[in-house]
C-alpha cells in the first residue's frame, strides 16, 4: 500500500533564498509526525506548501498516489485534507454547532441550497463530532463565548468533519497551558489512530513533541537533517549539535 | 497633432488642481485610513471663499491673498471637523466613518448655500495672467501654464517636506505601521490633526486656483470627490508620487476624450467627448484588476475594528414568525387609514425597504462594503421603464429591469469581490458612477438629464390603494427572500467567508464564488425595488443611480442596524420618514439630515434595532 502521505524533492525559494530545499518524508495511516525545526529552518514553509498556502518550485506531494502538489487548500478539502491553525480560526458568529455544520454543508456540497435552514442541516453527525472532542455541553453555545482550549477542541471536531485522511496541525499546543497541551495532544492522538488518519503537525514545545509523535522530523536551513523515533532523534549527534545542544532532552 | 499637444497641455493644466486635491485626500488616508468624503467640500469652500476675497479685494492681492487665504480658511475647517467629528470614529467600522464624512458633504453645501447662494458665482482672471501666448499657432493662456508649473512646484516642495523634515518623516512611518509609530510615543492625536490641517489646506488652495477656469457652483462637491477617489485608487492611496501621476493619466484621458470629440469607429458614430466619465473609470477599473493596490500603494493593513459579535441565528422563532404574520396583516390593512399622502410615502418606504434589505445582505451578512448600491437600483428603474416604452407589460417590465441589473451586479461583481476594504468599496462606487454617466449622457435612449417619463402601471393598478398591496407583494417577497437567504445554507457560507477566509477556504468554500453569488443576488432585489420605484413615480431621472442614493441606502442599513435583519427595514422607515419631513418644512433639510447622521454615527453606532437588542441583551443578563 502507498503511504498516507508522500512528500518528494519538496523545494521554495522567496527571490534568492532557499527556504526548503528538496525535502523528503511520509507519514502513514495512524501515524503522528511532529516537524521540528529552529526559526527559519523552514518548517513553516514546508508545512504551507503541503496546506496549499504556497506552491512549490518543485517536487512533489502525494496522498495515497494521488498527486496533489500545489492544490488550492479548497481543492485540498475536497482531497481529503483538513488542517488547524496556529491562532484559531472559527467562524465566530455562529454557535459551536453551527461550525461544525458549516463544515458539513461544505463537504456534502449543499452550500448553494437556498431551499433549507442551515442550523437543520446534518444535526446528527455535528453532535457525534462534538461529543467525540468532548464539546456536547456547548454545543449551543456561541462560539465566541468558548475558552481557548475548546475553541482548539472545536477546530479539530471541524476537521474531522471532512473525514480526513491527513490532518495538519499547525503549533496545535500554542498559547495552553502545560495541562491543556497534553489533553489536547492526547485527543488529536485517539482521532488519528481511531481514524486511521495520517497527522502531520509542527510544535514548539518539545516535552509534547518527544511525548506524543511517533516519528520527529527535524529540518535544519531548509534540510531534512534527521528523522526517526523519538528516542533515535534525541540520540542523533547532528540533531543535538544543530538543534537540541542546548536543551537537555 | 497641432491639436494633440494643445489637448495634452489642457490635460496637464487641469492635473495641478487635480493632485492638489487628490495627494490631500492621500496623505489623509495614509495617517489617519479615514476616507474623507467632505474633501471634494473642502475643495468646492476654497473656490466659494477665493471667490469672496478676490471679489471684495480687487488686484493682485484680492486674488492671490484670496488663493492663500483659502488654503488658510479650509485648514481651519478641517483642523475643527478633525477635533469636533472625526476624533471619536476613528476606531469605528470603515462604513460608519464614510458616512459620517458623507453628512458633513451635506452639512458643508448647506452652509455654502446659506452663504453664497444656488447662483453660479463666475470669479475674476487671475492677475497678471490673463493672456495667451501662441503655440504652434493655437492661442494658451499663460494662466494654464502657471498652472502646469505650480503643480509641478507644488509636488517638489511636497516631496521636500516627506523627505526632509520631521514631520515629512512622521507621516511616512504613521502610514508605512500606524500602531508602531504610536507604540514608539509619537503623539498621534496632534499628528491627525496636524495631516487633517496639511490635506485640508491642499485641496483648499486646489479649489481656489480653479477659479479662473470655471465658476463656483454648488455640483463641484461630488463631482471632484469622484475624480479624486479615481486618481487616489489608480495612485495608490497614500502615495504621493502615485497622485502625482495618476493626476495626469486621468487629466490627459479625459482631455483627449474632448479633443476626439465625435469619431465613427467600425460604422459606430461614438461621441468621446461625453465619455470622459466612462474613460477614467475604465482606466481605474483595469489598473485595479491588475495592480490591487494602485500603481504606486503598498497593501493597506486594516487595524482591528471593534465590530460587535453577533449571537447566533439559530432558527426563526414562532414568536418571530408569530410577528411576522402580524406584521403583513398590519401592513396590508393600512390604506383602511391612508390618505393621498401618507399612500405615497408608505409606497417609498416598501421600495426603499428593499432597496435598504439588498444592501444589507452584502454588507452585513456576506461583509462586502458596497458604496454603489444605487447602480442597481438606477439599472432596474431604467430597464423597467425602457420596456414599458417598448411594449412590455407591467410584470414583464419588472423582470426585465430586474434581470438588466442582475446582469450589471454580475459583471461588476465579478470584479469587485477581487478586491478588499477601502479599494473596493471605491471601486464599486467607481462602477455606480459608470452606470450614472452612461444614463446621464446617454440622450438618445435614456433622455439624459431630463430622464423617461410617463410610465404609469396599467389601469388596474392606477388606484393609488392597488399600488400599494401591488408594492407591497413584490418588495414584501423581495425583502422575505433576503431574511430568509440569511438562514440557508448559503447566507452561512457567506458569513463563514466574513467572520475567517483562511477557515472558509480551509473547509473548501469557495469564497470569491459565493461573495459574487450574494452580490449578484443583492443587486437583483435592488433592481426589483428600482423598477418597482418607476411605476410608483410615473417618471425617471439619472439621480436614481448617483452617489447620494447610494448613500441613502447605506444611512438607511446602518441607522436601523447592521447585521440585524429587520435594521434596514426599519432604517428604510425612520429615513424616509425623517428626509420627506424635513424636505418640507426647511430649505436646509440636508444640513439637518446630516446633523441627525452625525448624532447617529456618534450616539448609535450599532443603529436603531441593533440597540435595542444590545440593551434587551444586558437587561436579561444583568
Amino acid at each position: 500500500m502507498s503511504k498516507a502521505l508522500e512528500v518528494s524533492g519538496l523545494k521554495k525559494s522567496f527571490g534568492g533564498v532557499a527556504a526548503v530545499r528538496g525535502i523528503d518524508f511520509h507519514a502513514d495511516a495512524g501515524e503522528a509526525v511532529a516537524l521540528i525545526g529552529s526559526n527559519g529552518a523552514g518548517k513553516t514553509t514546508c508545512f504551507n506548501l503541503i496546506n496549499g498556502q504556497l506552491t512549490p518550485d518543485g517536487g512533489r506531494v502525494s496522498l495515497f498516489g494521488l498527486d496533489i502538489t500545489g492544490r488550492s487548500p479548497e481543492l485540498l478539502f475536497r482531497s481529503g485534507v483538513a488542517r488547524t491553525f496556529q491562532i484559531t480560526a472559527t467562524f465566530a458568529s455562529m454557535s459551536v454547532r453551527e461550525n461544525v455544520q458549516m463544515a458539513l454543508m461544505s463537504r456534502h456540497r449543499e452550500v448553494a441550497g437556498f431551499f433549507s435552514l442551515a442550523t437543520s442541516r446534518h444535526t446528527v453527525a455535528a453532535n457525534e463530532l462534538l461529543a467525540d472532542v468532548g464539546l456536547s455541553e456547548q454545543a449551543s453555545r456561541p462560539c465566541a463565548a468558548l475558552a481557548y482550549g475548546d475553541l482548539k477542541r472545536l477546530e479539530l471536531a471541524v476537521a474531522l468533519a471532512n473525514e480526513p485522511r491527513l490532518l495538519l496541525m499547525d503549533e496545535p499546543t500554542a498559547g495552553m497551558s502545560p495541562e491543556e497541551r497534553n489533553a489536547l495532544m492526547r485527543l488529536a492522538l485517539r482521532v488519528c489512530r481511531e481514524r486511521k488518519l495520517a497527522l502531520l503537525f509542527t510544535e514548539h514545545d518539545m516535552d509534547v513533541v518527544f511525548t506524543h509523535a511517533d516519528r520527529i522530523i527535524v529540518m535544519n536551513r531548509g534540510r531534512l537533517i534527521a528523522q526517526g523515533s523519538p528516542s533515535e532523534v534525541r540520540a542523533n549527534e547532528e540533531v543535538r549539535a544543530v538543534y537540541l545542544g542546548s536543551l537537555h532532552v | 497633432m497641432t491639436a494633440f499637444f494643445v489637448q495634452t497641455l489642457n490635460g496637464l493644466a487641469s492635473a495641478s488642481s487635480l493632485f492638489l486635491v487628490a495627494v490631500g485626500l492621500s496623505l489623509i488616508f495614509g495617517v489617519t485610513r479615514i476616507v474623507n468624503f467632505a474633501h471634494g467640500s473642502f475643495y468646492m469652500l476654497g473656490v466659494y471663499i477665493a471667490y469672496t476675497c478676490a471679489t471684495s479685494l480687487s488686484g493682485a492681492l484680492g486674488f492671490w491673498g484670496g488663493v492663500l487665504a483659502a488654503g488658510l480658511a479650509v485648514a481651519v475647517i478641517g483642523v475643527l471637523v478633525e477635533m469636533l467629528v472625526l476624533r471619536r470614529i476613528y476606531s469605528s467600522p470603515e462604513l460608519l466613518q464614510l458616512i459620517a464624512t458623507f453628512a458633513l458633504v451635506l452639512i458643508i453645501k448647506d452652509a455654502a448655500l446659506a452663504i453664497w447662494g444656488p447662483e453660479d458665482l463666475l470669479g475674476p482672471r487671475a492677475p497678471g495672467f490673463t493672456g495667451a501666448v501662441e503655440i504652434f499657432g493655437r492661442a494658451f493662456p499663460t494662466y494654464d501654464l502657471l498652472l502646469i508649473a505650480l503643480g509641478v512646484a507644488m509636488l517638489l516642495v511636497l516631496t521636500a517636506l516627506m523627505k526632509k523634515t520631521r514631520f515629512g518623516l512622521l507621516l511616512r512611518a504613521a502610514t508605512e505601521d500606524r500602531e508602531m509609530t504610536d507604540a514608539l510615543g509619537v503623539n498621534q492625536k496632534l499628528l491627525f490633526t496636524a495631516v487633517f490641517a496639511l490635506g485640508s489646506f491642499l485641496a483648499g488652495i486646489g479649489g481656489a486656483l480653479q477659479l479662473p477656469r470655471e465658476p463656483a457652483t454648488l455640483a463641484m462637491d461630488l463631482g471632484i470627490i469622484a475624480d479624486v477617489f479615481v486618481v487616489v485608487v489608480i495612485g495608490g492611496l497614500g502615495s504621493l508620487h502615485g497622485a502625482f501621476v495618476a493626476a495626469i493619466i486621468i487629466s490627459l484621458v479625459k482631455a483627449y476624450c474632448i479633443g476626439l470629440g465625435s469619431q465613427t469607429l467600425f460604422g459606430v458614430e461614438f461621441e468621446f467627448s461625453k465619455l470622459t466619465l466612462v474613460a477614467e473609470f475604465i482606466v481605474m477599473a483595469l489598473v485595479l484588476v491588475f495592480k490591487p493596490n494602485g500603481l504606486f500603494g503598498k497593501p493597506i493593513i486594516h487595524s482591528q475594528t471593534s465590530a460587535a459579535v453577533e449571537l447566533p441565528l439559530g432558527k426563526p422563532s414562532n414568536i418571530q414568525l408569530g410577528a411576522l404574520l402580524a406584521g403583513i396583516l398590519l401592513l396590508a390593512a393600512m390604506p383602511a387609514v391612508f390618505d393621498e399622502y401618507t399612500s405615497v410615502l408608505a409606497t417609498d418606504v416598501l421600495i426603499f425597504a428593499l432597496f435598504a434589505a439588498s444592501l444589507g445582505l452584502i454588507i452585513g451578512t456576506a461583509g462586502l462594503g458596497s458604496f454603489g448600491h444605487a447602480a442597481y437600483f438606477g439599472l432596474g428603474a431604467y430597464g423597467a421603464a425602457l420596456a414599458t416604452q417598448a411594449g412590455f407589460g407591467f410584470l414583464s417590465s419588472l423582470f426585465l429591469g430586474a434581470a438588466l441589473a442582475l446582469a450589471a451586479a454580475m459583471v461588476f461583481g465579478w470584479f469587485c469581490v477581487r478586491l478588499s476594504g477601502t479599494y473596493m468599496a471605491m471601486l464599486t462606487l467607481a462602477f455606480a458612477q459608470i452606470v450614472w454617466s452612461i444614463v446621464f449622457q446617454w440622450d438618445a435612449v435614456t433622455g439624459g438629464s431630463n430622464g423617461l417619463v410617463g410610465i404609469w402601471p396599467p389601469e388596474a393598478l392606477s388606484d393609488r390603494d392597488y399600488f400599494y398591496w401591488t408594492t407591497l407583494t413584490v418588495c414584501g417577497v423581495g425583502v422575505l427572500v433576503c431574511w430568509w437567504v440569511v438562514y440557508t445554507p448559503f447566507g452561512y457560507a457567506l458569513r463563514a467567508a466574513r467572520d475567517s477566509t483562511v477557515k472558509a477556504l480551509a473547509i473548501g468554500l469557495s469564497v470569491k464564488r459565493l461573495q459574487w453569488a450574494g452580490f449578484a443576488l443583492a443587486g437583483g432585489l435592488a433592481g426589483v425595488a428600482g423598477a418597482v420605484y418607476v411605476f410608483s413615480k410615473g417618471s425617471i431621472s439619472p439621480e436614481v443611480s448617483a452617489i447620494p442614493r447610494s448613500v441613502d441606502a447605506l444611512v438607511m442599513v446602518l441607522l436601523g442596524g447592521i447585521n440585524t435583519l429587520l435594521g434596514p427595514v426599519v432604517g428604510a422607515a425612520v429615513f424616509t420618514y425623517l428626509q420627506d419631513t424635513l424636505a418640507r418644512s426647511t430649505d436646509y433639510w440636508r444640513a439637518v439630515l446630516g446633523a441627525v447622521i452625525l448624532l447617529l454615527v456618534m450616539l448609535f453606532p450599532r443603529g436603531i434595532v441593533g440597540s435595542i437588542k444590545q440593551f434587551a441583551q444586558r437587561r436579561r443578563a444583568a
